[in-house]
């Protein structure tokens, strides 16, 4: 039987979607082990956030109130100290869940599976399954130590709908960290977008290093993207090269995606490129080589210049 | 400063899909797949080089930089760190260990049984290895050692050689700037090979780094033949009093299924669309 607590991921005090896809999992390992789970509602704005949170099947909410940016120096003891009532930690695997919770599973000597696609239980015993070696391999594996620490690749865990009730709430103490003096938030910026999030996307447009240029993502993509009411993405060089900000990478070190539709426009499909959306239910490829490795896991492939198709395909978009 | 690198030796990843797994399902196998670098490594290793050299004086070395790579005592690892050597790292550690007993949680212990003697400002690494992915070993190393860790770094500066820095951290929605007291651990994003991602406060701030595309900087003829001159100190878990067992059992690999379907080459533009609308029915 394992107890589950999901640390929630906040953004300006509300839970990200990514929290959503932690509870599935949570549900996942709870039910089939016949135990529970309970939301850790942490950061700026917790205690409003921990209302939204009610609604999913909670046990019960706990809230840490932690003023000011995230550091994981800040968040990991209160992690951590939550945490020991519980057998299992889960987060998704985002930015934010890959920097906080092995430092809790550090001071909980737990064992971490990253980033996993697979809940399996056997026996009442758990074990994960996730992706190696940029989605080559898939690994299966089993956390050794009393205590268990999880992230979820968003991807692979449909948010948790809302169940209705009303899970309690309780405040639970904000520990301190020496470790925390040594980090001074300075600020973030926020990318904000009108557009859907990449994550969870149904439809995502990228382009790549062949845009050659920021002004081409705006003149080229960004319409074609905006007909579709899809989410832009990146590959890396595009990223490098500063045609897009970082955030916008799909790969093996960005983000991972498996939307409805991945159209990918001047991407030759490298290995690293692949594994951030190889998973998509169909591919479209747009490119000058038919050989580029895109057409390995392309379902449709137009050999052209993206420069003369990429409108027209935009054109005819809005006919439909 | 003095920053302790952390490299690890990786199957060839632009080969992985070439990667097999063994009949039985217990292990993966990379025969006939050249042993590299992990390329988030060698980020990171420029940028301590970059950290560690007035570049605007031939990249003089203005610090000091320690590679130490956790794997088998053979060619290969060592082969690995003599091109990081190669770069301008002054020397090198290879602790021996059998791959079937690492897991983050060991590679971490090792690490901090190595910060532990060599007192290093800074250890830095890629976020994550090509091969495991998982992201974990570097922030349980900074909680081991009670050290701040910030990941995904795409900017580093410090004008008091290491004290302090000003970090700039890739989010998932966005970029968070983090002023950090070391000693530290910082993991890198790709963003840190970009030209002005490093200033030292000695490579005078102008100064602009070449575009790096492929992996941090080539090392020069002058650099290899000085490398063979730089030592590699050999140790293992028993000299270093490491005896941390793994906390993650790996019961099965596989791999997974091939997508299935053809590739359907289309036409043009209104194809596509009559394809993606009435066929694909995903538009």
């Amino acid at each position: 039987m394992a107890n589950v607590l999901v640390v929630a991921e906040l953004l300006e005090g509300k839970a990200r979607k990514t929290t959503l896809c932690a509870v599935t999992a949570a549900k996942q390992i709870a039910e089939g082990t016949g135990g529970s789970f309970d939301i850790l509602s942490i950061g700026e704005g917790a205690g409003a956030a921990a209302g939204e949170l009610a609604g999913f099947g909670a046990g019960k909410v706990l809230k840490a109130e932690i003023a000011g940016g995230y550091t994981c120096e800040k968040y990991a003891a209160t992690v951590a100290e939550a945490g020991k009532g519980y057998d299992v930690l889960v987060a998704c695997a985002s930015a934010y869940g890959k920097d906080l919770l092995p430092r809790a599973a550090a001071k909980l000597g737990a064992g971490v599976a990253s980033d996993i696609s697979e809940v399996h239980v056997d026996g009442g015993k758990l074990s994960y399954t996730r992706p190696m070696y940029a989605g080559n391999v898939s690994g299966t594996v089993e956390i050794l130590t009393d205590k268990q620490v999880v992230t979820v690749r968003q991807s692979e865990f449909d948010p948790a709908q809302a169940s209705g009730g009303e899970s309690p709430s309780e405040d639970v103490a904000v520990q301190s960290d020496p470790a925390a003096d040594k980090v001074e938030f300075l600020g973030v910026e926020v990318v904000k977008s009108e557009r859907p999030d990449l994550g969870d996307a149904d439809i995502v447009v990228s382009g790549g290093r062949a845009l050659k240029s920021a002004e081409n993502f705006t003149n080229v993509i960004e319409p074609l993207v905006d007909a579709l009411g899809a989410a832009m993405g990146a590959s890396r060089a595009a990223c490098d090269a500063g045609y897009v900000s970082p955030e916008l990478q799909v790969g093996q070190t960005g983000k991972v995606v498996a939307p409805k539709l991945y159209i990918a426009i001047g991407i030759s499909g490298a290995i690293q490129h692949l594994a951030g959306m190889k998973g998509s239910k169909t591919i479209v490829a747009i490119n000058k080589d038919k050989e580029a490795p895109i057409a390995q896991v392309a379902d449709y492939f137009l050999t052209a210049d993206l420069f003369d198709v990429v409108p027209a395909l935009t054109d005819a978009v809005k006919k439909l | 400063m003095k920053i302790l690198v952390s490299i690890k030796r990786v199957a060839d990843p632009d080969n992985a899909s070439k990667l097999k797994v063994s009949a039985d399902g217990t292990a993966v196998t990379s025969e006939g797949l050249e042993w590299k670098m992990n390329p988030f490594d060698d980020w990171s290793l420029e940028a301590a080089l970059r950290l560690t050299e007035n570049a605007a004086q031939k990249n003089a070395r203005v610090g000091e930089v320690v590679l130490v790579s956790i794997g088998p005592n053979d060619e290969h690892t060592q082969r690995i760190i003599r091109e990081g050597l190669a770069k301008g790292a002054e020397r090198g550690i290879l602790v021996e260990a059998d791959e079937g007993n690492l897991d983050a949680g060991v590679v971490s212990a090792i690490l901090k049984a190595v910060v532990d003697k060599e007192s290093p400002d800074l250890v830095m690494m890629g976020k994550q290895a090509a091969d495991g992915d998982s992201n974990v070993a570097g922030t349980a190393l900074a909680e081991q050692l009670g050290w701040p860790v910030i990941n995904s770094a795409m900017r580093i500066m410090t004008a008091d050689d290491g004290k302090t820095l000003e970090v700039r951290r890739e989010l998932d929605t966005g970029v968070a700037t983090v002023k950090v007291t070391g000693p530290a651990v910082i993991t890198t994003s790709d963003r840190i090979l970009q030209p002005d991602s490093v200033q030292n406060g000695v490579t005078p701030g102008d100064h602009q780094y070449a575009k790096l595309e492929v992996g941090g900087r080539y090392a020069s003829l002058k650099g290899i033949m000085q490398a063979k001159k730089k030592p590699i100190d050999q140790t293992s878990l028993g000299d270093l009093g490491v005896d941390t067992v793994k906390a993650l059992n790996y019961t099965k690999f596989a791999l997974p299924p091939a997508r299935s379907g053809e590739t359907t080459f289309v036409e043009d533009a209104a194809d596509l669309v009559d394809k993606l609308h009435n066929v694909a029915k995903v538009i």
